[in-house]
């Protein structure tokens, strides 16, 4: 464009427009624009950019933080840290792939799909080995679904900071329509022998991440995933293949997979011993805490943004249960003395992200703004302090409070700590 | 005639369909050989299943633990800046819980598992199977879970049995009152 315009510029444009379609354009107009006081934007007034030919299309410029981003400091082996989805700048379900949180264990491997094998084997019949193209001739199904880190929210156990965006207090949450095999196609295909109660999923990056999972899960709606979003995986969700899980916690949607090996019992991996369990206040710990719990958040308004003086505003956020689809999402703009139901986008979809939203007039006085989803189960997500009460406060994961904001009468939007 | 003719190509059709529906094997992919298996299935139980012949001594794992780990995770476990790896007994119930291999993990045998499969840090699955033995057998040394003569294979790691074997319970969940 910038060529262009050195080029030619737009009155040069014009004349030479007018010149290649004829008398078609000049009659009837006369000399003198309609917009003399400068009124139509500039770029209603000349040619855009060409279309990229060779580039993956970006974002405006102008939405250049909208970013994934960790929270606090990074971690001391940069290998081994999360990024956060920027929930305050997105609409509707579905996370942008470039958006979709990271949490990795030993970094990103960068595998060459042609060289990756997928192993399965144990206690089955016909141990099985496969390419990527092979994988991608079963017959497939594209699902949306949520993925959630067991850790998300982890930081608000015992507050959290005033500072807080919602990046930063629900940031590991995401949602995609992901594409792959169900993995009970692929344990028909390698014949289960009786015995076989876990599958052991193992990724390929240099964690071997592994996680145990129970033969039930892997037969009911377990998805061997290598795409996303109409797209192969990214690099960091696990290109080229992935467990996906759904409802349950992230970390066991093993990415990078490489092996499924199926046993008589959970394998005990170190993840799922001395990692992703959760210490109650008595000293035991729970182990094999699987499902996401039904939660919600507010994402607009919430924490950073800056309301623009009284009057209408929309309210708007995400709930999503692992136990199946949400059934009900209240409101409340009082601190949680009334509750107001919310409208639910739909499709209602299960083990997905659910848009809500409310409509609201700011009156302009400090208001505290929180959202309360019901699963299908009849559960309702609890205040912070009906999980605390429960559980202490050393559990670190499945934090699944209710979670307020508060707007202050300048229209600031802050976490409350 | 027709009518015959009509009725096999119904019954072929039907007969087709049945056996696209009822295929449960795709003929994808091929049967693994016992080398490939055996290259990538590093995994081991609790029961020990898996554990490769080999052994080593805490002495040993002395010498490759101040090489290889001490500078992450500190000279004797303690003290460096990846996770820590001893002591922190009693404190699970405290407000800051030292987790440790001696004062959490349940089974010894991931210790020899998530080491073979993960460290070191810079160089993961690069130890052999004596290195990693010796190497558990040090870190649980650190803890005191064996003696420092202590010797461990694929018969004595398991039989290991770890302080809070017994600390682990499921998930109860849903676990907040009902409204």
């Amino acid at each position: 464009m910038a060529n262009e315009k050195t080029l030619i510029g737009r009155r040069g444009l014009l004349a030479a427009s007018a010149g290649f379609l004829g008398a078609s354009v000049s009659s009837g107009r006369g000399q003198a624009s309609n917009d003399s006081e400068g009124l139509v934007p500039p770029w209603s007034k000349e040619q855009g950019a060409p279309i990229r030919e060779s580039s993956y299309g970006e974002p405006s410029p102008f939405e250049k933080n909208v970013v994934r981003r960790p929270r606090g400091a990074l971690p001391t082996f940069p290998s081994a840290g999360t990024s956060d989805t920027p929930l305050q700048n997105l609409t509707g379900i579905i996370t942008p792939n470039g958006l979709v949180y990271e949490r990795h264990h030993a970094g990103i491997p960068p595998i060459d799909p042609a060289q990756h094998r997928l192993l399965i084997h144990g206690l089955v019949d016909r141990p099985l080995i496969l390419t990527m193209d092979e994988l991608t001739r079963f017959p497939s199904v594209s699902r949306l679904h949520f993925l959630e880190c067991s850790g998300n929210s982890s930081a608000t156990w015992t507050g959290g900071n005033p500072k807080w965006t919602v990046q930063d207090t629900h940031g590991l949450l995401s949602c995609c329509e992901w594409t792959g095999v169900l993995l009970s196609t692929l344990l028909d295909e390698v014949g289960i022998k009786p015995a076989a109660k876990w599958v052991l999923a193992e990724g390929a990056d240099a964690a071997g991440l592994s996680r145990s999972v129970p033969i039930d899960k892997a037969l009911d709606d377990a998805i061997v995933v290598y795409a996303q979003n109409g797209e192969k995986l990214r690099p960091e969700q696990g290109y080229p293949v992935r467990l996906f899980l759904p409802g349950y916690e992230g970390n066991m949607s093993v990415k990078w997979l490489r092996r499924l090996k199926l046993g008589e019992g959970p394998f005990q991996t170190r993840e799922e011993t001395s990692k992703y369990t959760d210490l109650m206040p008595d000293g035991t710990a729970r182990q094999f805490t699987f499902i996401m719990e039904a939660k919600s958040v507010i994402t607009f308004p919430s924490g950073g943004h800056h309301l623009k003086g009284p009057g209408f505003y929309e309210i708007s956020g995400l709930a999503w249960t692992g136990r199946g689809r949400i059934k009900r999402v209240e409101v409340s703009t009082d601190g949680g003395t009334s509750w107001h139901e919310a409208q639910l986008q739909e499709p209602v979809l299960s083990k997905c992200l659910t848009r809500f939203r409310l409509p609201w007039t700011w009156d302009g006085g400090p208001a505290t703004l929180q959202s309360r989803a019901t699963d299908e189960t009849g559960y309702i997500q609890p205040p912070r302090r009906m999980l605390t009460d429960v559980r202490g406060f050393n559990s670190y994961y499945h934090l699944n409070g209710i979670h307020p904001w508060h707007i202050d009468p300048s229209g600031g939007v802050s976490n409350v700590a | 005639m027709w009518r015959d003719a009509l009725r096999t190509i119904i019954v072929l059709c039907i007969g087709f369909s049945a056996s696209a529906v009822a295929a449960q094997h795709y003929g994808l992919g091929r049967a693994p050989t016992a080398a490939e298996i055996h290259a990538w299935d590093i995994d081991i139980g609790p029961d020990g299943a898996g554990l490769p012949p080999g052994h080593g001594s805490v002495a040993e794992g002395q010498k490759i633990y101040a090489e290889r780990c001490a500078a992450c995770h500190g000279e004797k476990g303690v003290g460096g800046l990846a996770d820590r790896l001893a002591g922190g007994f009693g404190t699970l119930a405290m407000n800051k819980p030292v987790r440790t291999v001696g004062s959490y993990w349940p089974y010894a045998t991931t210790v020899f598992d998530f080491v073979r499969r993960a460290m070191p840090f810079n160089a993961p699955q690069s130890l052999s199977a004596d290195e990693v033995y010796a190497v558990s057998a040090y870190v649980l040394y650190l803890n005191g879970v064996v003696s420092e003569s202590a010797v461990l294979d694929a018969k004595s790691l398991p039989a290991i049995r770890m302080p809070n074997r017994d600390g682990f319970t499921s998930d109860p969940r849903p676990d907040v009152p009902a409204r």
